[in-house]
């Protein structure tokens, strides 16, 4: 438990949790029993960024919706000065804008608080390896962000972008994402689309990478949009 | 004098897709291609037997019937006696068992030859060379109208869309048009006559003509009357028997569906109670109100509205968490509350039958159609093994998109789980709003318990209908 980031390797993932429901954290704990070792909670953003920057974990499960601000603020102060931590959404509320948002900040993925032990735990070992973790419900929200073809977005202005390949999904990213939104498991969609599993890893990594870095116009305001709805 | 436009050959090429096939078909049988068709499928058919251009084809067929007319009689004829590639007999087979439609396509061939006669008798020989296919291409298309299955009827009846609508353009419309043909042939009719120096020269064949159609009209008129009341009849019947299908289907998807739901929640008091209520609710609604059971009327107007009414009430009734995921959106129209209504029935069947403990309903609204993935990780079914009395996966959902010239598709294995795709084209594909303008991803709530994620979940049970 030194903070020196050893990483995910064969070893058991060393994760953090960042959640304000005590409840839910022992929760998680025992869900995750044996498979990763905790070795850290806190309870709100100023907790969480010195807790993370002291133990140095491979993983972060981080709410979404922390009393201080969003879980995106600890995201944001620590993804650069700690890039050997990998952070993983969770949440109960599934607001568009806040997942947006805390994916934009840097976190590698998002799950539903909902997910099972099991489940949770293998997003973890993903996230660890540097993947990228898609809920269903992150594909569909990606998908609807994307949906229209840059240059066709009705009324707004086209997005200042400085490389337009971010502002687009490719038709196979757009496939795997449907598949993911459908239910399918990375494995299932491999053999689905006659492509390997790594495959479809690399994949969903460079959509991550596009919501990450887009500046596209229309996913902020898809984003702000969705609020209003 | 010529038959709706879906009785001419393909001319229109339509989306095809890759012939079908896969090629040349070697030593198979020539059918007709279900997938690809633009009419009988009989081009897409002949493409992949023989693996030319189905476009080629269909200009051949075109240029043929433009001729002579030939290509027309030939291609319906074709549609008769062809059987269709998923289907064991012959439209021709089912139609000779067909005796009203028989007498049908009798009196619409002998119209025809009586109004050719007449043509000829005037003196207009431009259609001579048509006369004969024109009245085997018309009469065999009043059988294959009547005798083909229900699918081929939807794709008929997309085709034939422009010209009904023309007929359903209200009677406004429909009376100007009258008005202005009417007074077309008047002025033009005065006009003939004036222009002819000596009248009475041509008032003799005129009255000639007059004689013959009253006596073609004395003689077939009340044996035509007939066979047209006797196939009104035969429509009425057909509509109620439509409709008996239809409320089948409804009893089904609410009625029947809360009985099994009460035998399985026999002991819990409480919660059959709250099923009775809620069922009791529904179906005073719909004999009283008129709301369809499981219709979204008045309650949802949007499409994502819908899929999120059906999460809710599925997760409500049954023990199944709904993982609803949503792109796009568009307002509701009747064929997409057949679609929301298959996809409840999926969605339900994967709740009772499959054994697992969430189904991911996936719905995504594109400017040209709409599809809805239902899946869970149950034990999966054999379609072959479903008992006949179980309507669920052929009536509600099969056939109620088929209805709308949607599709369904069932995926399922034995251990793994079901998939059932839903897809259905979207009726005004222009007046699209931007889709992302209303619901996102189904945003809200999510179901209580979802664990989403793709991740391998142990194998559980499905569904059967």
């Amino acid at each position: 438990m030194t903070g020196q980031g050893a990483k995910a390797g064969g070893s058991r993932p060393r994760v953090f949790i960042v959640d304000d429901h005590g409840l839910f954290r022992s929760g998680v704990r025992s869900e995750l029993g044996d498979h990763v070792e905790v070795i850290g909670e806190a309870d709100d953003v100023g907790p969480a960024i010195d807790g993370i920057a002291k133990s140095l974990p491979d993983v972060v499960l981080l709410d979404v919706h922390l009393p201080a601000g969003g879980g995106q603020l600890v995201v944001s102060e620590l993804a650069h000065a700690l890039p050997q931590v990998r952070f993983l959404a969770l949440s109960a509320s599934d607001a568009p804008e806040d997942v947006i948002a805390v994916i934009r900040a840097g976190a590698r993925g998002y799950v539903t608080k909902t997910i099972s032990g099991a489940e949770l735990v293998d997003a973890i070992a993903r996230v660890a390896a540097g993947d990228a973790v898609f809920s269903p419900r992150l594909a569909g929200f990606v998908l609807d962000a994307f949906a229209s073809q840059p240059g066709g977005t009705q009324g707004a202005q086209p997005a200042p972008s400085f490389d337009p390949e971010l502002d687009q999904l490719t038709p196979r990213e757009r496939e795997v994402l449907r598949l993911i939104a459908r239910g399918y498991t990375y494995k299932e969609i491999a053999r689905e689309l006659f492509i390997s599993a790594k495959t479809v890893e690399s994949h969903v990594s460079s959509v991550l990478r596009k919501l990450q870095l887009s500046t596209r116009h229309q996913l902020t305001r898809w984003a702000a949009e969705r609020r209003l709805a | 004098m010529h038959e709706p436009t879906w009785s001419g050959p393909p001319g229109r090429s339509g989306p095809q897709g890759p012939l079908i096939g896969g090629g040349a078909g070697g030593d198979a049988p020539l059918r007709r291609a279900t997938d690809g068709r633009v009419a009988g499928g009989i081009a897409a058919g002949i493409a992949a037997k023989t693996g030319f251009n189905v476009t080629m084809i269909r200009v051949i067929f075109c240029v043929a019937a433009l001729i002579s007319g030939i290509g027309l009689a030939s291609y319906v004829i074709g549609w008769l006696f062809l059987p269709a590639v998923d289907q064991p007999t012959t439209i021709g087979s089912r139609a000779l068992a067909d005796r009203r439609g028989l007498a049908v396509a009798a009196m619409t061939a002998s119209m025809i030859i009586v109004a050719l006669v007449i043509v000829s008798i005037l003196g207009v020989g431009i259609l001579s060379s048509f006369s004969w296919p024109l009245v085997i291409a018309a009469a065999g298309m009043v059988l294959i109208w009547r005798n083909a299955d229900p699918g081929e009827q939807g794709a008929m009846r997309a085709l034939a869309q422009p010209l009904l609508d023309v007929g359903d353009a209200g009677p406004r419309p429909r009376l100007r048009l009258r008005i202005i043909v009417a007074s077309v042939m008047l002025i033009g009719g005065a006009a003939t006559l004036a222009s002819v120096h000596n009248v009475r020269q041509l008032l003799a064949p005129l009255i000639g003509v007059v004689l013959v159609i009253g006596a073609i009209a004395v003689l077939l008129g009340p044996w035509w009357l007939r066979v047209a009341r006797a196939a009104m009849v035969e429509r009425q019947a057909r509509v109620r028997a439509e409709e008996r299908t239809e409320i089948a289907a409804r009893v089904h998807d609410s009625v029947l569906q809360t009985l099994a739901l009460i035998q399985r929640r026999a002991d819990s008091p409480q919660q059959v109670i709250q099923l009775a209520r809620a069922q009791e609710r529904e179906l005073r609604s719909w004999l009283f109100d008129g709301r369809a059971p499981g219709s979204m009327d008045g309650l949802v107007t949007t499409f994502a509205g819908g899929v999120k009414l059906i999460q809710q009430d599925i997760e409500a009734q049954h023990e199944i968490a709904v993982e609803a995921v949503t792109v796009g959106d568009c307002e509701i129209d009747e064929d997409l509350s057949a679609l929301l209504a298959a996809a409840r029935e999926a969605t339900v069947n994967a709740a009772k039958w499959s054994g697992a403990t969430v189904v991911s309903l996936f719905s995504e609204v594109e400017p040209t159609e709409v599809s809805v993935f239902i899946r869970d990780r149950g034990c999966g079914f054999d379609p072959e093994q479903v008992p006949d009395d179980r309507k669920g996966l052929t009536e509600s959902i099969k056939a109620r998109m088929a209805r709308r010239g949607g599709s369904a598709t069932v995926k399922s294995v034995l251990g793994e789980g079901t998939e059932v795709a839903l897809t259905m084209h979207r009726a005004q594909p222009a007046e699209d709003k931007p889709t992302r303008d209303q619901a996102g991803p189904a945003e809200d709530q999510p179901s209580q318990d979802q664990p989403s994620q793709d991740q391998p979940s142990p194998a559980e049970p499905s569904q059967a209908s």
